[in-house]
């Protein structure tokens, strides 16, 4: 019979289980953990462990009135950082209990919540998380994904092609709708509204959509394929942000947008079931992620906020380029995007991947390529991103020297001749200046698009690089 | 005043200015590019399916199935030879071919081989 003891015990003594068998209902939770000078690593991890489910600083007599050895979570292992000896790697086990179902919520507030400020670290990153297959299929996930989202949208056999709306701010409805026709009859399949548009004065939300609907109907009828305009739903309050939601699909629009991190996961997930039910495509901004994911040693890595994501429901998100002006490392990039996409990710320490992530039969999102990307950059996109994967090109087609519809020409011939070369069996990333600067002799919008962007690159080494290549 | 900048030519009411798809921006495929892709399609190991339809009629989700998707069939000659068929005995239609991949329930290959009224 266990009795009280009252006073304050080693969290090892109860949260460290180097003999633990993972099950596979558990949630399993990699951290990278830099402790406080002296304290030990299965110490740590085990405040960890604890903090992060159902222990607290001191023992308490209401413990003995449940079952702690099944409710607690566990560190069962810990992993050199290859390469850092400042840090290390804790694997903690949380039976599933610990969750509400459906609730990406309920684990973040746990596994992200008063641990991270815990004094005995001195800094603490979610790298991983394994959710365990039933829990996922308690969470709605995309709702759509990339095979309904082809037969909605008509696209087949090639990435899609997008557009950000720029200036992002300023521009009036009227304005901002002639910007959208332009991109759409050039040939792209979507444009966007910038993440921090919302309703501002001088474009209030409505006035925008009315205007954008138009312009997508004319782009249709005049090129007979299928358009939508990312319209962005984020707003003050959830009431708001479906007021404009039912309104998009008042006017036929086939997708909106929703910024999941600044608005909040509760929303997101409110969103996804809404999009669910009234059949709406729905993209996904990340605005906020860098102040989360950025720092290698001390937040949430985006391969955690990828897997939230997908089981909150979106049915595009941001992966970064690797190729453009925001950060993002090629192997840590290729490892998200599997992520997003598969139906089952193996462990894959290469690609920062710590654990095997079953999705069941949750559909998969397309990731979203934006941020400083022209047109010669786009054999490198075919070659890292494959078809599932939307290319968006703001300023890339919207600075085009004759306007946004040969911007949106010279980008959707430079895609199909790279999609063609590719089938044809060549090396597209390394040919690519071969197949680019051919396709452009019968479009002089691709040949004026390669001048201008000629040379423009950003060649900026990675912040948070995998710690498999830091080392 | 010229000043290098061209006016974009397309035209709501005009049939030239309607797009079909994938490689529709490119200028025609010829029969050497037709075969290439078929080939690709085969490698994958996709299911070919033909599928026609009147100008008019482009934006419908469904044109008309020609016979039924060629399961099992993976020669690039005999695919090409049932789109030839195809276009032969419809006249005017635009003509596409699919390389369609079941377990995914999607196409991982769609192209117009034949664009309707272009060819005299």
């Amino acid at each position: 019979m266990a009795t009280y003891d009252a006073g304050v015990k080693d969290y090892a003594q109860t949260y460290w289980e180097p003999d633990y068998e993972p099950k596979d209902t558990d949630l399993l939770a990699c951290f990278k953990i830099t402790p406080q000078e002296g304290v030990p690593r299965e110490e740590a991890a085990a405040a960890v462990a604890a903090e992060s489910s159902t222990g607290t600083w001191t023992t308490v007599w209401t413990d003995l009135l449940t079952d702690l050895d099944y409710y607690k979570g566990r560190a069962y292992r810990v992993e050199d950082v290859p390469g850092d000896p400042s840090c290390f790697y804790a694997f903690v086990a949380y039976p599933l209990d610990l969750f509400e179902e459906g609730s990406v919520v309920n684990v973040l507030t746990s596994l992200v919540g008063n641990v991270f400020g815990f004094k005995a670290i001195r800094a603490l990153r979610l790298e991983d998380v394994r959710f365990p297959l039933h829990y996922v299929l308690t969470c709605g996930g995309p709702p759509n994904g990339i095979i309904v989202e082809r037969d909605k949208m008509d696209k087949y056999g090639r990435p899609l092609l997008g557009c950000t709306i720029k200036p992002k701010l300023g521009l009036s409805g009227k304005n901002y709708g002639r910007a959208v026709y332009e991109c759409l009859r050039g040939g792209l399949d979507f444009t966007k509204d910038d993440e921090n548009v919302n309703s501002q004065p001088f474009m209030r939300w409505r006035d925008r959509f009315e205007n954008v609907a138009e312009a997508v109907k004319l782009a249709e009828a005049e090129t007979g394929e299928r358009k939508g305009h990312y319209l962005n739903v984020t707003a003050p309050t959830v009431e708001d942000m479906y007021e404009r939601a039912e309104f998009a699909k008042e006017l036929g629009m086939p997708i909106i947008m929703h910024d999941f991190l600044t608005a909040g996961f509760t929303a997101n997930t409110s969103l996804a079931n809404w999009c669910r039910r009234n059949g709406m495509l729905l993209h996904i901004h990340r605005a906020m992620h860098a102040v989360i994911d950025r720092n290698p040693y001390h937040g949430i890595h985006f391969r955690v906020l990828v897997k939230c994501l997908r089981l909150s429901g979106g049915d595009h998100m941001h992966s970064g380029t690797v190729v453009g002006k925001l950060e993002g490392d090629r192997e840590a990039t290729l490892g998200w995007i599997d992520l997003m996409r598969e139906r089952f990710v193996p462990e894959q320490r290469s690609r920062g991947i710590f654990f095997d992530q079953d999705f069941g039969h949750m559909p998969g999102l397309f990731p979203v390529a934006s941020g400083g990307i022209h047109v010669w950059h786009i054999p490198s996109l075919v070659a890292i991103f494959g078809d599932d994967a939307v290319f968006q090109f703001g300023g890339g087609t919207l600075g085009h020297p004759w306007g946004n519809a040969a911007g949106a020409t010279a980008n959707r011939v430079a895609l199909e001749a790279c999609v063609e070369a590719r089938n044809d069996g060549r090396d597209v990333e390394n040919e690519g200046t071969e197949i680019l600067t051919r396709a452009a002799k019968s479009s002089p919008e691709l040949a004026a698009a390669l001048e201008t962007w000629r040379n423009i690159r950003f060649e900026y080494d990675s912040v948070d690089k995998l710690d498999e290549v830091a080392k | 005043m010229e000043n290098g900048i061209r006016d974009f030519p397309s035209r709501v009411g005009e049939q030239a200015s309607k797009r079909l798809g994938t490689f529709s921006y490119l200028p025609p495929l010829d029969a050497a590019a037709v075969e290439r892709q078929t080939e690709y399609l085969v490698r994958r190991g996709l299911t070919a399916m033909i599928e026609h339809v009147e100008p008019e009629r482009a934006t419908a989700r469904y044109w008309y199935m020609w016979k039924l998707p060629l399961f099992g069939e993976t020669d690039p000659g005999a695919i090409r030879a049932e789109v030839d068929a195809c276009i032969r005995a419809n006249p005017g239609h635009h003509v596409r071919l699919i390389g369609f991949e079941p377990k995914r329930q999607t196409q991982l290959v769609a192209f117009v081989v034949e664009r309707g009224g272009t060819t005299p």
